[in-house]
């Protein structure tokens, strides 16, 4: 089944000051599926994910090089603008983090409202984010209590709905359910598996059931390098790299 | 190879509201310099006249007699050593021993809010100080501390001589008062610091808890402890009203502590505003010079202190 | 003989701590022995009229502080124009850009060295810069002075609080797409306001029981002082020179003033640890 290329990185290298994290990475994840980057601590999948949507240089001392090609265009071109690029790629991150100082209502037109963008349809727009994210029915009379009075697995649904409303060309995901108990993740997972239909996602694990059980494809990732990259019916069953299936059989990470 | 750019650099923003903003904030964050430059440049200028008359003798004349245009700064040198000596002396054992006590002995729930009321003592303004000191410290002084004294000490000459009450004893003692919560509030923090296994390892060779806190605790947050004595120094020197109040304001250098005497900050609050000539008043402005100078350089040296502190419990944490 | 040691080390642990434990009842001592000599010789001094009538002629019995009551107020009003923004844009910049850099860790230093000040040496920098080229004392120059010392504190706390906010919700902001600085006054600044307004205002309340600084600025005043340009009374002030006059019904206002002005600012404190528990009353 030919599926169309969201996102190309070539040669993508990154650093943190001296630390090489990322060498050399080529991948290329496929639209409207869900690819998962797995691999034990340490081995640059998160870096990777923060590349995408150029957050990776906001710590001090970060660099990148390379390609990276979302939807055609090189995000790292001289006059691209990290702000922009960051709007088209919605990012959910390990710990649910809506903001305090406002209501489920304002926390999901966030991504409007502090731009300065005074829609005359925001609440068209925050319901379909709720809705889009699984969490209408249980938020609607309450679009006013504080975005932290949700319980966890409810606020990372918010999150994801936040970063659904201002209609992302895609969506990253760190770690998203390793903050949540069993019950709020599988709810996550069952979200994805809809979400997917609409939106290509990325999907950053360590939890490699998890992995098997959601994504179409995977990436596995080790002290820097990309291993091999593959539909994950077949990585997780007939790896093609021993390293992969060291990993995966549990012989190390 | 081509690198995006790194936001932590300055000025390297993608777009102009960035930029704007940290010029802004770091135009009012480097006022500061600016501030403590005009500051003695201010000082300078206002004292100028004072400087070019006595130049140093200006340090260790003993005289100050505005009426024959005589300034020499040395008593109020003296009475701001003195005054702010003795408030240490009582002050770091009282405080650091209250800083233990809170630390090694108390639980949490007694520490915390104990320490809480010992901070609200460095919320008290000077002037109630002063007013306590006038009317509650001075006569208690007089009348009940003096007998005493004379009566053990009495041979001493740092308790020779009559006592009224107001004096470098009693100014020390209010001073001590006022700065008992700097040494113990930042003693406490260090001591709090110092990690578990150090006193484990102490403990576990069989010492006693009082062992383990002089051996292995105390010395480990020495330059902690070390550093909030300098601040409370610092601000024993500065301290203006509560002094001025108690300490009798007469310009000469005695020996016994019960003399009165006189502090840089007390001359320049009492005679400020009736300097009535220039000379007079840039000699006012001088000393005001000094102790801008001698402040600054004893409060580095308690910031670097504890930096150091800082430092050295960052390195630990592996 | 190792038990007769033993035991004296043991004794020794015992008494060095009880020494500790009496160091303790005294220091808290000495905190309620202030609070209650204030109460008790304040309070019965405290009526309508030390609230809202003027201070009457030298030796005449009777009057009030109004004026130094609204004295006071005008002082921290200008105050507070100085040290606030300055403190608080400076603090934005310690805790947004400054966090790692050589130009921080000098602001950081060079505010704390500005802290410890002698607060007489501020009044004597506005007598220089404010009071002789206008010829007059005035409130803008008690002002002044007042307002440069809340500066260093008004920056340490702002920057502390700003710092206090997790930086998950700078990254969710900006992985919105929104820009640097509109995460900064739309998201850092509100989440952590609350902090910052307690730091002010304990600021706040640190300045108003200053007295040295003003004692050649904004001096006093008997009357009302109209306007920003004239000498003007201030609780503090009122305070010291009542208490070391000759008159035993100045020495009860002074009482009663101390009283007012000590209320103050303990209620700010305590409020202020309510709200927030941290240890800020101190300003170190």
């Amino acid at each position: 089944m030919e599926t169309e290329t969201a996102i190309l990185t070539q040669n993508l290298n990154a650093w943190f000051g001296r630390n090489h994290v990322l060498k050399n990475v080529n991948m290329q994840i496929p639209a409207r599926r869900i690819t998962a980057v797995i691999g034990p601590s340490g081995c640059g999948k998160t870096t990777f994910i923060r590349c995408i949507n150029r957050m990776h240089e906001l710590v001090r001392d970060a660099k990148v090089s390379g390609k990276v090609l979302v939807h055609g265009e090189d995000i790292y071109a001289p006059g691209a603008d990290p702000v922009q690029i960051r709007r088209r790629i919605g990012m959910v991150f390990q710990k649910p983090n809506p903001f305090p100082t406002m209501s489920v209502y304002e926390n999901v037109a966030a991504g409007w409202r502090l731009n300065g963008d005074r829609r005359a349809d925001l609440d068209e727009i925050v319901e379909k984010g709720l809705r889009m994210a699984a969490l209408w029915d249980e938020v609607k009379d309450h679009l006013n209590k504080p975005g932290t009075s949700l319980s966890g697995g409810q606020q990372q649904r918010l999150c994801i709905a936040r970063a659904l409303a201002v209609n992302p060309e895609l969506l990253l995901l760190d770690e998203p359910c390793s903050a949540l108990d069993p019950i709020a993740t599988a709810k996550i997972e069952e979200l994805l598996y809809s979400l997917k239909q609409t939106y290509t996602i990325v999907i950053v694990t360590h939890n490699m059931q998890q992995a098997a059980r959601i994504s179409d494809f995977s990436g596995f990732f080790l002290m820097g390098e990309l291993v091999e990259f593959d539909r994950a019916q077949k990585l997780f069953t007939t790896p093609a790299n021993k390293l992969t299936e060291d990993y995966i059989t549990g012989r190390f990470g | 190879m081509r690198l995006a750019p790194s936001l932590g650099g300055p000025f390297r923003e993608a777009n102009w509201g960035d930029r704007a903003l940290h010029i802004l904030t770091l135009g009012f964050a480097l006022s500061i310099f600016a501030l403590t430059a005009l500051i003695a440049l201010a000082l300078y200028r206002n004292s100028i006249l004072s400087i070019e008359k006595f130049g140093l003798r200006f340090l260790w004349g003993t005289t100050w007699d505005p009426v024959f245009e005589q300034f020499g700064a040395l008593p109020f040198l003296f009475g701001t050593l003195v005054s702010s000596g003795i408030a240490l002396l009582i002050a770091f054992p009282l405080g650091l021993g209250v800083a233990i006590f809170l630390s090694e002995l108390a639980p949490r729930w007694l520490s915390d809010p104990i320490a809480f009321l010992i901070e609200l003592l460095a919320a008290v303004p000077s002037v109630v100080y002063g007013l306590i000191g006038i009317f509650v410290l001075v006569p208690w002084v007089r009348d009940d501390l003096t007998p005493v004294l004379k009566k053990t000490l009495g041979f001493l000459p740092i308790f020779s001589g009559p006592s009224y009450g107001v004096g470098m004893l009693t100014a020390g003692i209010l001073l001590a008062v006022m700065v008992v919560p700097f040494i113990t509030s930042l003693s406490r923090e260090v001591l709090m610091a110092v990690p578990a296994s150090q006193r484990e390892a102490a403990l576990a060779l069989g010492a006693t808890r009082w062992e383990t806190t002089r051996m292995a605790v105390v010395p480990y947050a020495r330059s902690g402890v070390m550093g909030s004595m300098f601040l409370a120094l610092a601000r024993a020197l500065g301290e203006t009203m509560a002094v001025t109040m108690v300490i009798g304001n007469r310009p000469e250098i005695a020996a016994s502590l019960f003399a009165p005497g006189y502090s840089m900050a007390a001359v320049i609050a009492n005679e400020f505003t009736e300097a009535t000539y220039d000379l007079y008043l840039h000699a006012l402005v001088e000393i005001g010079l000094v102790l801008f100078a001698v402040t600054i350089v004893v409060n580095a040296l308690a910031r670097l202190l504890i930096l150091a502190v800082a430092r050295k419990s960052a390195e630990v944490q592996v | 003989m190792s038990e007769l040691k033993y035991r004296f080390r043991q004794a020794k642990n015992y008494v060095m701590f009880s020494i500790t434990f009496l160091c303790t009842l005294l220091t808290v001592g000495v905190l309620f022995f202030i609070l209650g000599y204030m109460v008790w010789h304040g309070a019965s001094s405290l009526n309508w009229d030390f609230f809202t009538k003027l201070p009457k002629p030298v030796g005449e019995p009777g009057g009030g502080m109004a004026n130094a009551i609204v004295g006071t107020g005008k002082l921290l009003l200008i105050a507070a124009l100085i040290g606030v923004p300055v403190g608080f844009l400076g603090g934005v910049y310690l805790s947004e850009f400054g966090r790692n850099n050589r130009i921080g860790f000098l602001v950081r230093y060079a505010t704390d060295i500005l802290n410890g000040i002698p607060s007489i040496v501020m009044g004597i920098f506005a007598y220089t810069v404010v009071v002789l080229p206008m010829r007059r004392f005035s409130a803008v120059a008690g002002g002044i002075a007042l307002g440069i010392m809340m500066i260093p504190i008004a920056l340490r706390s702002t920057e502390e609080f700003l710092k206090l906010v997790p930086n998950s919700l700078r990254e969710a902001s900006l992985a919105l797409g929104i820009p640097q600085w509109k995460t900064i006054i739309r998201v850092v600044i509100p989440t952590g306001f609350r902090g910052i307004l307690t730091g002010i205002m304990l600021d706040l309340s640190r300045v108003a029981g200053e007295t040295a600084p003003l004692l050649f600025t904004a001096f006093s005043n008997r009357f009302w002082s109209a306007g920003w340009l004239q000498p003007t009374a201030s609780l503090p002030v009122m305070i010291y020179t009542y208490s070391i006059a000759p008159y035993e019904d100045w020495h009860r206002q002074a009482w009663a003033a101390g009283l007012v002005l000590l209320m103050l600012i303990l209620f700010v404190n305590v409020v202020s640890r309510l709200v927030l528990r941290r240890r800020l009353a101190m300003g170190v």
